[in-house]
């Protein structure tokens, strides 16, 4: 079907046109004209509203489909959850030698004395593998045969906001596209009536750190890569609700009135943009359908709603975590779950029951329920967040905590392609740095980026006059030892 | 990037020399050979256009993007010492030899079938396109050509084409000439219609009013347009769409960008820069007031205002942020805004490593960070989590456009008051009547009287506080390997300007300052700045630059279509003092800007991407024009320059990830709400969703050019935010009450009435007959049709806060704001014709 075409221009006319016969028949009609022709997608003028992979894309055969990042922001502490480190318990309180420590970056320890904290929680063999996780993250224990823990990641900043741009994006500099626009650039989004990368961030727990739309950015991507925030209050997406007091029927008879004008106007000004738009409204129309009925759980079996603990979208972490299941479901691409308690500078076992309280259980039981409905073999799921914390005592709270720490911290992978009961990379026995097979930020892109079946140092685009990628100018790798 | 994955290759014309001197010799020269035999197959074509190898345009790039990265600027990564970006004695090493390419090496590893000899190599997915080879084979057997690059050359004052009708001027000239070199012509002038509501939108951002169209049309002088965009060039919303621009490159915005994104205190500095604007400050001064108004004019307020330039970059004091490291991140990102601003140039990449394409050193990125060196950044560590936060240096100051009312409103106050002073025409008249009229008109200027000494006290008093520069010693800036922060062992660098480009006089007694580099910025063997500047203001107005990308001017850029034409507007800039007024009167002026922007398949088909200008573009409207055209249809925008950003109506809960402190969102109450999209609050963190659904930018680094999206978010956005709903309903009101209707009646005549009044206001032209069919079967079906009726779309007469009296009847005026909801969606509605 060509835009410019008279012929589909007068059919567009006249089925519009119809709409005078009677409510909704032309809305009918005209959507189904430019939904019933496959050819319509295909067509450069009538862009798909899911856009399709790149040429080329993937690469190679893909192990994972889709994404849910269980975004774990504010930096949780790897030594009460993943990596047992037995001589920091022996060591409490002694000073951290000054070999291990000098000349490093420190964030709010600056200048004070540094001084070793044992682990807050008892660590113990899990599972068949007999990977170690601690006590407080029970029901993560209880998945651990299906989880590979990667202990020696590391990354390049130490302040949240710059280490959140580069857990996204691949460098502390703005204006560069995340990891979801990113993937969705380059292998569409199976979705037909909802964005394809999808960002939620949950409510609860400690005064959270800020986190910035930056983070879901697709600067430097045309702007329908961007990740859209899906909100648990109010409008699921801005603008997605008719204004007050008008009807569905309503707002369908109005949007049949503006195609009809378009195709009118696209008779005298054959621009292919014109089609483009006239689509693209009848993409939003849709939306405004299925993006209420999709955050609507009431289709769910208590059960499930059960195992999940949650009633409806309440933004807690746990309804997220459903959520992001029935976005998976609908073929959206790339989902980002935040969740912004994580930053334990003092009392750091209060906090980390919070935490553990409201993330831990919908996790796991995210991981399951996809294992159940066959969706995990071809699902990546990721947990972490932007860094670690410190092997040394904080004290800004009644109870001990940790600082910031980029040098080593730890993240769990699940699903389409990785290895289950593992751990990969081992960190000193302070566990101040990544010793052992260290992975930095971009081998976990490039990781990722290899199970969605992506080439990371093919995908790229032109910026500021460079090839510009996601894992960046220096030279990275595929972890190929986590790899199924 | 490959280089490091080429180490272990066999690499260079040296090895490669050796090869094809010894055994493999013959095999080289058979494969190439074959190569060309094989493309002189179908080569016919090709022969007849062989001497059209374009340098600059076609192989410039194409070298830059396939072999610089290892063969460019960068020793650091150079392979085989070779370099492509200028010719280092090529024919003597036997790399390039003109006219031969049986000698030159690198026809033979561009064409070898041997994997390991073949360049590019294959894993960086470069490689070279049967026609890319044929261009280079072209460009060899030419003579292998070189030039300077582009826009680093010196400018020239190309000579205007002749031979064409006198009342053609010379843009059109340039551009007509390049067409009929190609068989090519220009579109048909646009209607009338089509061209005022481009130019107004172009150079006011508003569309024009539908009486003052009328008045065009009936004028009968030939110099009308020429009236009209003088008209618009004087206006005080020029400055404000000109703005808009400035304040996307040099990522103007209202909070810190940073973890906490408060505020920070900066109003002034956007009202400054309106305000040049709309004086037509020349370029020059309007620079160097930003770059160094601290230190050329420390007396005025208004250069003091202007170094908020110098202060608009993201800034952190995020809780353990370090302070070398936040130093460092400060100093490239003044870096990287510089360059790009004022030299289109990706510096970025010099922060770490010479720079792979361009003439850029490590050294260069350093030295020029080492102007900005002074700039006094100790304010931001100690930030506090307030609106604002404090970022000292902080100076009060009156807004420069609070200034510029108050001389506007002191003059009317005064003549008011001489008037009011006067004799009283009655005292010599006996007329009854006059004696009425008189009163009247007394009694409306002591009113209006009244209103201006109150906005005058209130101008008076009001002041805000805007960060500025302030210089202090200052502090070494050292060449960072890698860029590491943490790394104090490289050398101290001095203040410079990129030594490829030009050498600054200095010495121990007298360090360069950012005096100094405001100046080099415009002498007269520096052209870059006026290319750079002209190319971007011509997209303003042609849809594109002459030079495709507007962002980078170096090799990865792109060369321009009308390089001669783009000379002659950069020294024609230069020759108007810098002052952009008159440049852009005579690029609105010129038949190139007034052609008809219609597509038209086989004319389309002849100049594909319209490089050779055949007809004008149809850009989509910037988020900003969007939102303010919705506002002036429905007589809803408030014309309040300057002062605190405003906040237009926004989703609950929108800023709910933003915290120290946790932020609370007021939309505007009152006529705040109804103010420019340039006023409007700009939060880095979270954009006005508005705002960002149109591709407006968040303003964290420069950009250059807005990318252009046609989304389903668009779609939601002109449907369902309030702003566009309100504006929608308040237009439908106010538009049939002023066509007749009362609250208890509205007729079929005053409905077409009204519905004409609405459309033109918004699109000029007039409605066909067809169009107004359509949206009158739309209100019918809603005034008639049972399934559309429902007793809660009353409430939809509830959004927003402008409540008119009278109105119009309650089923008419929502069947109405129907109609009104569809003209404001429409495609034309956000498209410039």
């Amino acid at each position: 079907m060509n835009p410019a075409d008279p012929q589909w221009l007068r059919s567009l006319h006249r089925r519009a046109f119809l709409s005078r016969a009677g409510l909704g028949l032309g809305g009918i009609a005209l959507s189904s004209l430019l939904a019933q022709s496959g050819a319509a997608r295909a067509d450069e003028g009538l862009a798909p509203p899911s856009p399709q992979a790149l040429p080329g894309l993937p690469h190679h055969a893909p192990k994972a489909k889709r994404v849910v990042f269980l975004y774990m922001a504010g930096g949780p502490s790897q030594f009460e959850t993943f990596d047992h480190k037995p001589k920091l318990r022996e060591l409490d309180g002694q000073p951290m030698p000054a070999s291990v420590t000098e000349g490093q970056p420190i964030a709010q320890l600056q200048g004070q004395d540094l001084r070793i904290l044992g682990p807050q929680f008892r660590f113990r063999p899990r599972g068949d593998s007999g990977l170690e996780v601690s006590d407080i993250m029970p029901a993560t224990a209880e998945i651990a045969d299906k989880i590979c823990v990667i202990k020696s990641l590391h990354t390049d900043q130490i302040n949240h906001d710059p280490a959140h741009t580069v857990m996204n994006t691949g460098t502390s500099i703005s204006g560069r596209p995340s990891l979801g626009s990113w993937v969705t650039y380059g292998l569409g989004s199976d979705a037909e009536n909802l964005p394809g990368f999808v960002v939620m961030t949950s409510q609860g727990g400690r005064n959270p750190q800020p986190i910035s739309s930056r983070q879901w950015s697709a600067a430097g991507l045309p702007g329908r890569f961007q990740g859209v925030e899906f909100y648990s209050r109010g409008e699921p997406i801005h603008y997605v609700r008719s204004p007050q007091g008008v009807t569905a029927a309503q707002q369908r008879r109005l949007v049949d009135g503006i195609q009809a004008l378009n195709a009118i106007r696209m008779e005298e000004v054959p621009d292919p943009e014109i089609a483009t738009r006239i689509a693209q409204y009848e993409l939003a129309f849709r939306m405004q359908t299925s993006v209420p009925e999709l955050a609507d759980f009431s289709d769910e079996p208590q059960t499930v709603l059960d195992e999940y603990g949650v009633n409806e979208l309440d933004g807690s972490f746990a309804a997220n975590c459903l959520m992001a299941r029935r976005l998976l479901e609908r073929g959206v691409r790339f989902v980002q779950l935040y969740h912004r308690g994580w930053d334990h500078h003092g009392d750091l076992v209060p906090y980390m029951e919070v935490c553990s309280r409201l993330c831990d259980g919908p996790g796991a039981t995210l991981v399951k329920d996809l294992e159940r409905r066959g969706l995990l073999k071809d699902t990546l799921v990721v947990w972490g967040g932007e860094f670690g914390r410190t092997p040394m005592f904080q004290g800004k709270g009644s109870q001990p905590g940790r600082d910031h720490h980029m040098a080593a911290f730890s993240m769990w992978l699940a699903g389409g392609g990785v290895r289950g009961g593992m751990s990969y990379g081992e960190t000193d026995e302070l566990g101040y740095h990544a010793a052992v097979d260290p992975v930095h930020v971009h081998d976990l892109h490039a990781t990722l980026l290899h199970l969605l079946g992506i080439d990371h140092r093919r995908l790229t685009i032109k910026l500021q006059g460079l090839d510009w990628r996601l894992t960046g100018v220096e030279p990275s790798r595929v972890v190929e030892e986590i790899l199924a | 990037m490959p280089a490091s994955s080429l180490r272990n290759r066999p690499q260079g014309p040296a090895l490669s020399r050796r090869l094809v001197s010894c055994v493999p010799w013959r095999w080289g020269l058979l494969l190439a050979t074959i190569v060309i035999l094989g493309n002189a197959a179908g080569s016919a074509l090709a022969q007849e256009t062989e001497s059209g190898v374009d340098y600059q345009r076609e192989v410039r790039p194409l070298l830059s993007d396939r072999c610089l990265a290892c063969h460019g600027p960068d020793a650091n990564t150079r392979e085989a010492d070779l370099r492509l970006d200028v010719n280092q004695d090529w024919a003597e090493r036997g790399a390039i030899v003109p006219e031969s390419l049986d000698e030159s090496d690198v026809w033979f590893r561009i064409t070898t079938n041997d994997p390991d000899l073949r360049m590019p190599p294959s894993e960086t997915g470069k490689g070279l396109s049967d026609s890319e080879i044929d261009l280079l084979r072209r460009w060899i057997v030419s003579g292998a050509e070189t030039e300077a690059h582009w826009a680093y050359q010196p400018l020239a004052r190309p000579a205007i084409p002749s031979d064409f009708d006198e009342r053609l001027g010379p843009i059109d000239r340039f551009v007509r000439d390049a067409q009929r070199q190609r068989g090519l012509s220009s579109a048909p002038p646009a209607d009338d219609y089509a061209l005022l509501r481009r130019v107004t939108l172009d150079l006011t951002g508003l569309p024009p009013e539908p009486a003052a169209v009328e008045a065009y049309l009936a004028d009968p002088r030939d110099d009308k347009y020429e009236r009209w965009v003088d008209g618009l060039l004087d206006s005080p919303s020029y400055g404000e769409r000109m703005a808009s621009y400035w304040f996307d490159l040099v990522r103007f915005a209202d909070t810190v960008g940073y973890h906490g994104d408060q505020d920070h205190p900066i109003a002034p500095y956007r009202d400054w820069v309106i305000h040049a604007f709309n004086e037509d400050m020349p370029f020059d001064q309007f620079s160097t007031w930003q770059l160094a108004g601290d230190l050329v004019d420390p007396d005025n307020p208004h250069a003091l205002i202007a170094t908020g330039y110098l202060r608009v970059l993201q800034t952190s004091h995020e809780g353990g942020i370090q302070r070398g490291e936040y130093l460092a991140k400060y100093s490239a990102d003044r870096v990287r805004n510089f360059g790009e601003v004022w030299l289109g140039s990706t510096l970025g990449c010099a922060e770490c490593h010479d720079h792979k394409y361009d003439p850029f050193t490590q050294d260069d990125f350093y030295s020029i960070a080492a102007f900005f060196a002074d700039v006094d950044d100790s304010g931001t560590f100690t930030g506090t989590n307030t609106l604002p936060t404090r970022r000292e240096p902080e100076i009060e100051v009156r807004s420069p456009l609070d200034e510029e009312r108050l001389t506007r409103l002191r003059q009317e106050a005064e003549s008011l008051t001489t008037a009011l002073a006067g004799p009283s025409p009655t005292e010599s008249s006996n007329a009854p009547d006059a004696n009425v009229d008189e009163a009247q008109a007394r009694a409306a200027w002591e009113s209006r009287l009244t209103v201006i000494e109150a906005e005058i006290d209130r101008l008076e008093q009001r002041r805000f506080r805007t960060m500025v520069a302030r210089a202090v010693e200052p502090r070494d800036i050292r060449v960072l390997a890698r860029g590491n922060w943490m790394d104090d062992t490289g050398p101290i660098a001095s203040p410079h300007v990129p030594r490829s480009l030009g050498r600054l006089e200095s010495n121990e007694d007298r360090r360069l300052s950012r005096a100094d580099l405001a100046t080099w910025l415009f002498t007269e063997n520096q052209a870059l700045t006026s290319r750079v500047l002209v190319n971007r203001l011509w997209a303003r107005f042609l849809g594109r630059g002459l030079a495709d990308n507007l962002g980078d001017y170096g090799a990865q850029g792109s060369a321009p279509t009308h390089p001669e034409l783009l000379e002659w507007l950069a020294a024609d800039l230069i020759e108007h003092d810098w002052r952009l007024k008159p440049w852009i009167r005579q690029v609105v002026l010129s038949e190139t800007y007034r052609q008809s922007s219609t597509p038209d398949a086989s004319r389309d088909a002849a100049d594909p991407g319209l490089r050779w200008l055949t007809r004008q573009r149809r850009p989509r409207l910037e988020a900003e024009v969007i939102r303010d055209q919705a506002l002036a249809t429905a007589r809803l925008l408030v014309d309040e320059p300057g002062g605190a950003s405003c906040r237009p109506y926004q989703p609950a809960g929108y800023y709910v990830h933003l915290n120290f402190p946790p932020r609370a969102y007021y939309a505007d109450q009152g006529p705040g709400q109804y103010r420019r999209g340039v006023y409007v609050h700009w939060q880095r963190q979270f954009l006005h969703p508005m705002l960002r659904a149109f591709d407006a930018p968040m303003r964290e680094e420069c950009t250059a050019q807005r990318s252009v999206s046609n989304t389903p978010s668009q779609a939601l956005t002109l449907l369902n935010d309030p702003t566009f709903v309100e504006a929608a309903r308040v237009a439908a009101g106010r538009e049939l009450v002023a066509a007749g209707a009362t609250e208890e009646q509205a007729t079929e005549q005053q409905v077409e009435q009204a519905l004409e009044s609405l459309w033109r206001k918004l699109l000029v032209r007039p409605p066909h007959p067809r169009e107004k069919q359509v949206l009158l079967e739309l209100y019918h079906d809603f005034l008639t049709n049972e399934q559309l009726d429902s007793p809660e779309l009353a409430e939809l007469l509830s959004v927003g806060q402008v409540h008119d009296e009278p109105h119009p009847p309650l089923r008419e005026w929502l069947a109405f704001t129907m109609v009104a909801r569809a003209i404001l969606n429409l495609d034309e509605a956000v498209t410039r014709p």
